[in-house]
């Protein structure tokens, strides 16, 4: 590991930056108003590390709901997470002992950043995703703490600003929109979405979409896998694993990374 | 609620979010080979989700009542032309989340 490593991690990651300490600020704001302060801040980021979830919680303690409550709400909210698992399954072999956090830390905002599997040329795959997973989690528990610390000092008007996590993810849908051959995936992932949220409302309707995506993706898979779903990163990346942790390779993207 | 019980509460919360997160590695990752099925999924999901974040990032619009989801309509788009123009992610995203701040406070107050 070094200095030229670390500085393209914290390229890639300054979107997340951006919007982990905001949100998190959010959240800190919000846990300490409602009685939870520093301590709980942190222990929250650092262990549950689960953006809208840590917003609920907040409303979970301050309303005494249940130990099973608070599993069942986790799980509805959440569940969105077991597809990040099973489209890294490929990526994450090998990785060895960084292996739990990677996947501990597997967030929305982490995977947007991981789930392409482009890594700087000649750096161990397992060694950047453990640092991209790390510095997120480092930002999202400096912008908690400091929202609880500071939170009620601030006067400026921030409406609006946790609108920097849609953009990322709006981001990285036209970044994969531009590098895939096929469109449907991405297509039937906003259409079935939307029809869900419609029919099933904004609270249940995670579930059936993820079940109608996995359905639809199935179904499909004799045309897509002919059409090959260009892009998916997955297929070039096997081979990657077996690169050196440092060479000075990945001085010549540098630049590009920015574009990333 | 006492402590013990707020701490109770964020360790179920905490247990139960790191098992939805391991369970698709415990399922399938020990396998010498990833069967073929799980690595096209691999493939075809990012796209999907991402799709699905986006939407589920909007789920709070409301298209029939005022301002009909408007300034988020405007700053996706400000976000995607930015991103189509330059394909800088930082630009694109500063740029959207400037104006998606200055739509609601200025514009669809």
């Amino acid at each position: 590991m070094n200095r030229n490593l670390l500085k393209q991690v914290v390229i890639k990651t300054i979107p997340v930056m951006t919007g982990y300490v905001v949100l998190g600020f959010g959240f800190g704001i919000l846990s300490e108003n409602a009685g939870y302060g520093f301590w709980w801040v942190l222990a929250m980021s650092v262990f549950i590390y689960a953006g809208s979830m840590q917003y609920l919680m907040v409303s979970l303690l301050t309303s005494g709901a249940s130990v099973i409550s608070t599993a069942l709400a986790t799980l509805m909210v959440n569940a969105r997470h077991l597809f990040y698992g099973i489209s890294m399954i490929d990526r994450y072999k090998g990785a060895g002992a960084k292996k739990p956090y990677l996947i501990f830390a597997l967030t929305d905002e982490t995977y947007s950043l991981v789930c392409h599997g482009d890594t700087p040329e000649g750096v161990n795959p397992h060694l950047y995703y453990f640092l991209v997973s790390l510095f997120n989690q480092i930002y999202w528990i400096i912008g908690s703490l400091l929202g609880a610390v500071v939170g009620s000092a601030v006067t400026f008007n921030s409406a609006g600003i946790d609108f920097a996590m849609t953009a990322l993810f709006v981001t990285v849908f036209v970044e994969q929109w531009l590098t895939a051959k096929n469109h449907i995936p991405a297509v039937a992932g906003v259409c079935i979405t939307v029809i869900c949220l419609v029919i099933f409302g904004g609270d249940l309707f995670l579930i059936p979409s993820m079940i109608l995506i996995l359905a639809a993706l199935s179904l499909g898979r004799p045309v897509f896998e002919r059409k090959e779903s260009g892009g998916g990163a997955a297929a070039e990346l096997p081979d990657a694993s077996g690169l050196p942790e440092q060479s000075a390779a990945y001085d010549t993207r540098e630049r590009s990374s920015r574009h990333d | 609620m006492t402590d013990t019980r707020a701490i109770a509460l964020i360790a179920a919360a905490a247990i139960v979010t790191a098992l939805i997160r391991f369970l698709p590695f415990l399922l399938l990752g020990g396998r010498r080979k990833t069967p073929e099925y799980i690595t096209y999924l691999g493939k075809v999901l990012p796209y999907a989700i991402m799709g699905m974040l986006v939407v589920y990032c909007l789920r709070g619009v409301t298209p029939l009542v005022w301002p009909h989801g408007l300034p988020e309509l405007l700053a996706v788009a400000a976000v995607a032309g930015l991103h189509l123009w330059r394909r800088n992610t930082l630009l694109s995203i500063a740029g959207g989340t400037v104006c998606y701040m200055v739509l609601i406070q200025f514009i669809f107050k």
